[in-house]
């Protein structure tokens, strides 16, 4: 089982919290603090797997995450996974993210934490793998953007407008994240 | 930022122009905070201000807006439970984009204990049923997350149904759901179970993983129960190619095998295949895993399972020796379950392992160190730990290096010193150990000595000498001595040459540099045990020169000249020993001065062996017959002590103090004290009479108290005899005597090397000794064979070549006790513990009960415990 999924930057700012399991916000804030502190002090070339944090779980739980660009993806699973094939989720997850927003960067989580929540749901389900392949993901990700559209109708059209006129303000959209080579020796 | 602002008017120009449309949005509340960095707090309540009011309007688009931006917050640690209503009015939409706003803000904020989840269940209901498969995926990836015992109780049938549905994109939501509404309503499993066995043979894969997912998580926690799903999950095996599923199973089955060996026999063969063929690391990893998992539980009985764990340590290998760390970690990981049952497979590769010692990362590290302490024997325990230090040697940082000290100590150590084979060797290490910088295992390094030195008595002598030469370079130890715990050595060095001083070569040079120390500078606990063991030396100085009264009386008057100025010591308890000593010694010289002195009654003091305790031994002393620990000693004192007082003021009661029973004096009696004190009046001088019937009851109780210490007879001079030293076969030279003193000023270079290697050239010897003889012995055989052989019998007994050297095991233990029962092991409580609270335990459901019962089903608390109990293990000795 997955316990929980975390993603936050380089400066422990949260881009996404999901836990599996209630925990009140003053403790997710205080386990997204304590993750970050297990996670920042580790170079690069080191292994992704961390003896969980006293926090979350116990001895059965382990940290398994990435670390791409600016920001950290950690999740946190219990001995019935397999740590190759979360590191394999988490690189399919950054993918769809990829796939999504076309080039994702911080900024994209920062202004969409709602969009990538959707498509964690596409991934995981309860603390549960549910799909894999990114592909299919994309596709049901969008097939909703498109119900989405259909029920915004012609009446979203000067909201979009509104939404453009204030995007002109954004600092340019810098697509920091850079993904490492997509053929991991590691895929199914 | 002159740029944002002038566009937020712009903004808000708009707004005010058109209305609600242009409220504020996620995308500007973001940016809003992004922009008041400096007071974040403030704007983001002055947003939570205006979020309140959206929600009070009517416009359902505008509250699922607002919806959106508590979720937001959320995130961010804000409390937004307070809108709980609100998230469910915007769960009820009927538009898929608000709906799905609702439902996220709920599974971020909604749980068990959220009041309003009864007021959702028929609109949960109707969004499962939803036509529109999104809608009722929303709904599934919502409840998921806040489903509580109500819900999963009302929606069970609900889901079930949706297992059945046309689209797999809803069958495998459903099926995951599934184990959440088990959880929390184990009733439902049961009947649910036939429908779920059923979609382990969905035709959609994904379908088929769910439930693969689903039955893994329920037999992980309750593995019997599943027993029966063995032949599907087997077929499965050998038929699917989704890693996920196969990666599954095979987890599965690692916890499978225990409960049926039958099954393990069967699964080596389809798993060594997939070992072979899979080109995917992470299913290989879980394949090596479960096979040996197998291995452990079918430890017999299979002809080729050497074959098995061969080819398991050689993919390992190669996952080790890969330069992917995460592969290099799992590696060493699965390598240590080997090293468990298997131990000689996992010492070939002793190199690599070394290896990875030298690994940049940690945690690799100190996995290879994990290993390392089960690869040791009594062969290479010398060249790891020598290995060991050299590694210490070069490697930074003080918590990998305490790590590793540590570390060495724990292989050496381990099984009462199982594996060493030259206790002078293994001395010197820890000798050696004390010169690392900055360690914070001082206090180990000193349990260690004293350890050693209390267990292996041939070893005294020369533990004895090594540790005078640390305490004549104790000024070492003063510096830096704020950082680090090292100092903790002369806590063991002081005692043992104290103890064990008849086997200091130069007693009296010892004396003078303890006494030449500031001592005063170490801690209080410390300084204490030199003051005491300062006696004991003198005391054998003393009785060995034969009562030559110049010279005692010389020793004495250094001594107390010397110790004069430890009276100003800062630690109470050291300075009450430097004193006690002090005037000990001022009696002893008073004594010879007067010719009256008799060296017995000194060393009466040190009389008696130390034995070792055993650990256990306290809790093993048998209650005396008639002793009943709970019964009060003395009268409960009364409530108040006032009125205790005012009542003692009335009675006359001297007999608490003065009474003929001394032992009434106990903690008890401190409310008694007190009003004494306030009584002086009561005070009666006792009578010489009365002295003397006190004294006679009182040695008579010390007679009959077979706690009270006695003198005894032994002196320890017919103990120095007993303990000659027994090299039983070869080391008759005793290496130790050129360590003493060559290099008093810098320790002891390398000691530990120089005996390594004497070690290994007696070894060598030892080894073609043996060789030549049994060549000898079977000169008649052909050359060839009995060459082979003999390398065969040497390596199989390879312990005979090694000196047996006598170590006290264990501990004393009250007599008529053995050291075996568990009974009241401490590690039961906490697993007792944890049990209680974990949830799967109700899920522990026997599928295959009469079906009588299915109509009943017993509430959880009754269910039986599962299996998995606690194994006794026997105690290591």
């Amino acid at each position: 089982m997955i316990k929980a999924i975390l993603v936050f930057n380089n400066s422990a700012k949260p881009r996404l919290i999901k836990f599996f399991e209630y925990y009140p916000e003053e403790i997710q804030q205080q386990i997204v603090r304590e993750t970050y502190h297990l996670v920042s002090k580790r170079d690069e070339n080191v292994c992704n797997f961390l003896e969980g944090g006293s926090l979350i779980g116990g001895n059965d739980y382990r940290l398994i995450y990435r670390h791409y660009a600016t920001l950290y993806f950690i999740f946190c699973v219990d001995s019935s996974e397999s740590e190759l094939g979360i590191l394999d989720l988490i690189q399919v997850f950054v993918e769809t993210l990829d796939k999504c927003f076309e080039n994702v960067c911080e900024l994209d989580l920062i202004f969409h934490a709602d969009k990538v929540h959707y498509i964690l749901q596409e991934l995981c389900l309860g603390g549960m793998v549910l799909e894999t392949s990114m592909n299919e993901i994309v596709a049901r990700i969008e097939e909703q953007s498109k119900l989405e559209k259909q029920e915004a109708g012609i009446s979203a059209a000067p909201a979009k407008a509104m939404t453009a006129l204030k995007e002109m303000n954004l600092p340019q959209k810098i697509k920091d994240i850079k993904l490492p080579d997509l053929n991991l020796n590691l895929r199914f | 930022m002159a740029m944002s602002t002038t566009m937020d008017q712009v903004v808000k120009r708009a707004k005010d122009s058109f209305g609600q449309m242009f409220d504020k949005s996620l995308h500007d509340l973001v940016r809003g905070i992004r922009n008041h960095k400096d007071n974040e707090a403030k704007y983001i309540n002055e947003a939570i201000d205006e979020i309140k009011q959206e929600l009070k309007q009517d416009n359902i688009s505008m509250k699922a807006n607002a919806v959106n931006k508590l979720t937001y917050l959320q995130m961010l640690g804000y409390d937004i439970s307070w809108s709980a209503f609100n998230i469910i009015e915007v769960m009820s939409s009927n538009k898929f984009t608000f709906k799905r706003i609702g439902y996220l803000a709920a599974s971020q904020c909604f749980h068990e204990g959220t009041d309003v989840l009864m007021l959702t269940t028929n609109m949960i209901r109707k969004d499962l049923s939803s036509s529109s498969m999104y809608e009722s995926a929303v709904a599934m990836s919502g409840l998921s997350c806040f489903i509580n015992a109500d819900l999963a109780r009302d929606l069970a049938n609900d889901i079930m149904t949706l297992m059945t549905s046309t689209k797999p994109y809803i069958r495998k939501r459903a099926v995951l759901l599934l184990y959440k509404v088990f959880l929390n309503n184990p009733d439902a499993l049961k009947p649910a179970f036939p429908r779920l066995k059923e979609k382990l043979e969905d035709p959609d894969p994904g379908v088929q993983a769910a439930a693969v997912n689903v039955i893994c998580e329920l037999a992980r926690r309750n593995p019997k129960n599943y027993l029966a799903l063995a032949p599907i999950f087997f077929r499965l095996m050998t038929t699917s190619t989704n890693n996920w599923v196969l990666i599954k199973i095979i987890k599965l089955f690692g916890a499978l095998t225990p409960l049926e060996p039958r099954l393990g026999k069967k699964l080596i063969e389809p798993l060594t295949n997939l070992i072979h063929s899979t080109s995917a690391m992470s299913l290989l990893y879980e394949c090596i895993n479960t096979v040996v998992a197998v291995l452990v539980s079918i430890s017999s009985g299979l002809p080729n399972h050497n074959a098995s764990i061969q080819l398991c340590v050689q993919k390992l290998r190669i996952l080790i020796e890969d330069s992917d760390q995460n592969l290099k970690y799992l590696g060493l990981l699965a390598m240590s379950k080997i090293l468990q049952t298997h131990p000689k497979s996992v010492q070939a590769h002793n190199d690599l392992i070394m290896q990875c010692l030298d690994d940049k990362d940690e945690s690799i590290r100190l996995r290879a160190l994990d290993l390392l302490s089960g690869m040791v024997s009594k062969k290479n325990l010398m060249d790891i730990v020598r290995k060991l230090m050299i590694h210490m040697d070069k490697s930074e940082g003080s918590h990998y290096r305490d790590e590793l000290l540590s570390k060495i100590i724990e292989i050496c150590s381990q099984s009462d010193y199982q594996h060493i084979t030259n206790f002078e060797w293994y001395i010197s290490i820890l000798v050696e150990l004390t010169r690392l910088e900055g360690t914070k295992h001082g206090n180990l390094i000193a349990r260690q000595m004293l350890d050693v030195a209390v267990r292996v008595e041939s070893i005294r002598p020369f533990a004895c000498n090594q540790m005078a030469i640390l305490l004549a370079n104790a000024h070492v130890f003063i510096i830096g001595s704020s950082s680090t715990t090292v100092a903790e050595v002369l806590y063991a060095a002081a005692w043992i040459c104290g103890e064990f001083c008849s086997y200091l070569k130069e007693p009296q040079k010892t004396l003078e540099s303890i006494l030449n120390t500031k001592i005063i500078l170490f801690p209080g606990h410390i300084q204490s045990v030199y003051y005491q063991n300062i006696l004991k030396i003198i005391t054998y100085l003393i009785q060995s020169s034969d009562n030559d009264e110049i010279l005692a009386k010389q020793l004495v008057a250094m001594t107390i000249d010397k110790m004069s100025i430890f009276l100003s010591s800062g630690d109470v308890e050291a300075q009450e020993r430097a004193s006690i000593t002090l005037h000990i010694l001022k009696t002893v010289l008073k004594l010879i001065e007067k010719s009256e002195f008799n060296v017995n009654e000194l060393s009466a003091l040190f009389d008696g062996v130390l034995n070792p305790v055993a650990a256990k031994a306290q809790r093993k002393v048998a209650i005396p017959n008639g002793l009943d620990l709970d019964a009060w000693i003395n009268d409960p004192p009364s409530e108040s002590e006032d009125e205790s007082v005012t009542t003692d003021s009335r009675h006359d009661n001297s007999g608490f103090f003065y009474g003929k029973h001394e032992e009434n004096y106990s903690s008890n009696s401190y409310s008694n004290e007190t009003s004494n004190y306030q009584q002086p009046r009561n005070y009666v001088e006792p009578t010489t009479d009365e002295l003397e019937k006190q004294r006679e009851s009182r040695k008579q109780s010390e007679n009959m108290n077979p706690f009270y210490l006695k003198d005894s007879k032994k002196t320890k001079l017919t103990q120095k005899h007993e303990t000659s030293i027994d090299h039983s076969n070869g080391n008759e030279s005793m290496p130790s005597t050129p360590g003493k003193g060559a290099i008093p000023a810098n320790l002891q270079i390398s000691l530990s090397d120089q005996l390594y290697r004497q070690s290994k050239i007696d070894e060598e010897n030892r080894r073609l000794k043996k060789k030549s003889k049994s060549d000898g012995g079977s000169s008649k055989k052909g050359k060839k064979s009995s060459k082979k052989s003999d390398i065969a019998a040497i390596d199989e007994n390879e312990d005979d070549i090694y000196p047996t050297v006598q170590v006290t095991r264990g501990g004393e233990l009250p007599e008529g006790v053995t050291e075996s029962g568990h009974e009241d092991n401490d590690d039961d409580i906490g697993s007792r513990k944890n049990k209680k609270y974990d949830p799967h335990r109700a899920l522990n459901i026997d599928f295959n009960e009469k079906p009588i019962q299915a109509t009943y089903t017993p509430p959880p608390s009754q269910l039986k415990e599962p299996s998995k109990k606690l194994v006794e293990t026997p105690p290591v000795s």
